[in-house]
């Protein structure tokens, strides 16, 4: 009796809210999302997570994609690969996403290559090691810079300044571990000596220790790789021990909030990265510029913080993803990878994508330009 | 090795051994009130210093820190009178079972309040680049703010249950509750002051590392297992212990990084924790009368 009795009522409800829903016209495209919104990686995560909504609701306000609504789906890894794999298994099977974006670690990503591969789920990822691209599996892609072009610009730069024994240090994760091994691939070829090498725990939050023994190596600069708030304490703990070495960081130090964390003891840290972030200083030329500066003036409007490279990926995935849909004319996984592929000169905020069957990132050297820190603020880095 | 290298070390693993030492003493206070070990220790330090990131910016940072110590005490207080006491009759693995539960809903509760951002204070003297010497050796005069605190809580316990009615009357408590009952002393109270003194402490620790190795929601429960670990390590229930045994471990954990990968220190440190409770199970300086306690 009590099920009739509220039966009808329900029955006109749902009609009456399908009735008002725009997304009525036809089932919504679900894309799923998985960040470490919390964790270790939140510097990375969240603002992935607030540029992905504030994207997706964009879309809708612009009709869709292909006239349907976008609906997205995000999970929080807490940049554990365990979630990330039971997230991705949870998104493909009870969501049937139509693919997936992120995770924000590669640590992440390479756990769930496998997992898309055999699913059959275009995933674009928002880390950056190359081996999340190579070697190639189908459905895997990656907005982000590699990592070797990132070492590559800092042997660049090291050489200019004739820097030539260095200490690396580098947090214990795929990101870390992926960077280290670049960089002692590389450093023979720029002529440079890694006298010590060292990994450390992501969640340490006091490295003297580790940085008193690089010390007494004897060592010209220090390059420090890590997504990690550790980044910011590295560059206290040099500054507290005396230390003259130059601090190089990788491109995971993209966000203002490390620099505010690390106070005066970030001035004149080096690193590479995308142009998102020294936007303003870009010539009027810059293919790039409009849109790099119209991303952070409404990421900045609406979340009341700076924008990071971080955002600038989960930003890159989605408008790819969008274009590569449109331009396939369907949510086919394979018809999407083959319209990624054949993406060319697409400008986003990591740099212009050109996409290939052998390339799955599709951003050169030149989507990368090494900045510094001046008095507190990201600039453009001009050598000395 | 030469000589700066050790010192180093040294100071790097006072700081540490400092916090664990404190963290350690909120341990201890509490199982000496009521024979529980209450893993919501490391969300106090965690209170603490994100109380005080959010105070540093409207008042003075003394009065932050001040102010952070005294609501995180008062919030100890709280939540030992709203949730614990209701399971006290159930059994001492019952409430452990609940500080567990509880320092859970606090870490989710500050996710909510402060967000995923990792916050600092600012340095109590100097800034992110002061630094002093020492023999050749280089370290932030908030190594001394975090080492001072930590002997001041000691000598200040160490006083108070010495000298004062109040700190007789736990210790009273702590032996034998009944008698102490019979004499007037109430029980429960005790063990009220015991958790507000505790998580006082625990802010105070959160407070005075939190410039030097940054703060955020989620960093209370690594400080809980270290914090325990010292308190088993040094024998369950004595603070003078703690601090020992707080600065071997820190220690411990500062010279390993010389011999093996800095990610690694923990299993150095566990392996040596492990091979001392084999060896001796009541902890360095514990008893076997002290690990037998009962609520």
């Amino acid at each position: 009796m009590r099920i009739r009795s509220i039966a009808k009522p329900a029955v006109l409800c749902a009609v009456v809210l399908s009735c008002l829903s725009p997304a009525y016209a036809a089932d919504p495209i679900k894309i799923g999302a998985i960040f470490g919104v919390t964790g270790p990686a939140a510097y990375l995560g969240a603002p992935e997570d607030r540029t992905a909504r504030m994207v997706v609701d964009g879309i809708n306000k612009g009709g869709g994609i292909l006239g349907r609504q976008v609906e997205l789906i995000v999970k929080d890894s807490g940049a554990s690969s365990e979630k990330a794999i039971s997230f991705a298994k949870q998104l493909i099977e009870e969501e049937n996403v139509v693919a997936i974006i992120g995770p924000t670690t590669s640590g992440e990503s390479m756990a769930i290559k496998d997992v898309c591969e055999k699913a059959g789920i275009p995933l674009i990822s928002c880390a950056s090691a190359e081996t999340i691209v190579d070697p190639v599996a189908k459905y895997v892609f990656k907005v982000p810079q590699k990592d070797n072009y990132i070492v590559e610009w800092l042997y660049r730069t090291m050489n200019k300044l004739g820097i030539a024994k260095i200490g690396v240090i580098a947090s214990n994760t795929g990101f870390g571990n992926g960077g280290k091994a670049q960089l002692e691939k590389y450093a023979s070829k720029y002529g440079i000596t890694i006298a010590i090498s060292e990994v450390y725990d992501s969640n340490a939050t006091d490295l003297t220790a580790l940085l008193a023994k690089v010390n007494a190596a004897g060592v010209q600069a220090v390059v420090n790789w890590s997504i990690e708030p550790a980044q910011s304490i590295v560059a206290k703990n040099m500054r507290q021990l005396k230390m003259t070495a130059q601090l190089f960081q990788s491109h995971g130090f993209a966000n203002i909030k490390y620099v505010q964390a690390a106070g005066e003891a970030a001035e004149g840290i080096i690193f590479p990265c995308g142009r998102l972030i020294v936007a303003g200083e870009l010539p009027d030329s810059n293919p790039q510029k409009k849109l790099l500066a119209k991303y952070n003036a409404d990421y900045e409007a609406l979340y009341n913080e700076e924008a990071s490279t971080f955002g600038g990926h989960a930003y890159d995935a989605l408008s790819i993803l969008k274009a590569a849909i449109e331009s396939a004319g369907s949510t086919d996984p394979d018809k999407i990878v083959r319209a990624i592929e054949n993406l060319r000169n697409f400008s986003g905020t990591a740099g212009i994508f050109n996409f290939s069957p052998a390339d799955h990132n599709g951003l050169l050297m030149d989507s990368i330009v090494m900045v510094t820190v001046k008095k507190g603020k990201f600039t453009l880095y001009r050598g000395n | 090795m030469p000589l700066e290298l050790i010192l180093q070390y040294v100071f790097s693993g006072l700081v540490y051994g400092s916090i664990y030492a404190a963290v350690a003493i909120g341990f201890n206070i509490i199982y000496n009130a009521t024979g529980i070990i209450n893993f919501a220790q490391g969300e106090f330090a965690m209170l603490g210093g994100m109380t005080a990131s959010t105070l540093a910016g409207l008042v003075p940072l003394w009065l932050a820190v001040t102010a952070a110590v005294a609501l995180t005490a008062a919030s100890g207080a709280a939540i030992e009178r709203i949730f614990l006491r209701r399971v006290a009759r159930a059994g001492v693995l019952k409430m452990i079972v609940a500080t567990i539960g509880l320092s859970i809903l606090i870490r989710e509760t500050a996710l909510l309040a402060w967000g995923e951002s990792v916050r600092t204070l600012p340095f109590f003297s100097g800034n992110e680049v002061s630094s002093l010497s020492f023999l050749g050796a280089h370290f932030s005069p908030q190594v001394f703010w975090v080492a001072g605190s930590t002997a001041l809580i000691m000598a200040g316990l160490t006083a108070f249950f010495k000298f004062t009615l109040m700190g007789k009357a736990m210790r009273g408590c702590s032996a034998n509750r009944d008698g102490a009952s019979i004499c007037g002393i109430d029980p429960g109270r005790m063990v009220t002051i015991a958790f507000g003194m505790s998580a006082g402490i625990g802010a105070l620790a959160g407070c005075v590392v939190a410039p030097l190795t940054q703060t955020h929601y989620a960093i209370g429960a690594e400080l809980a297992i270290k914090g325990f670990t010292v308190a088993a390590f040094g024998g369950l229930g004595n603070s003078v212990a703690a601090v020992i045994a707080g600065l071997a471990l820190g220690m411990l954990e500062s010279f390993s990084t010389a011999f093996v990968p800095e990610a690694y220190k923990d299993v150095v440190t566990l392996c040596v924790l492990l091979a001392l409770l084999f060896a001796k199970p009541t902890g360095l300086f514990g008893s076997r009368a002290a690990s037998m306690k009962e609520y």
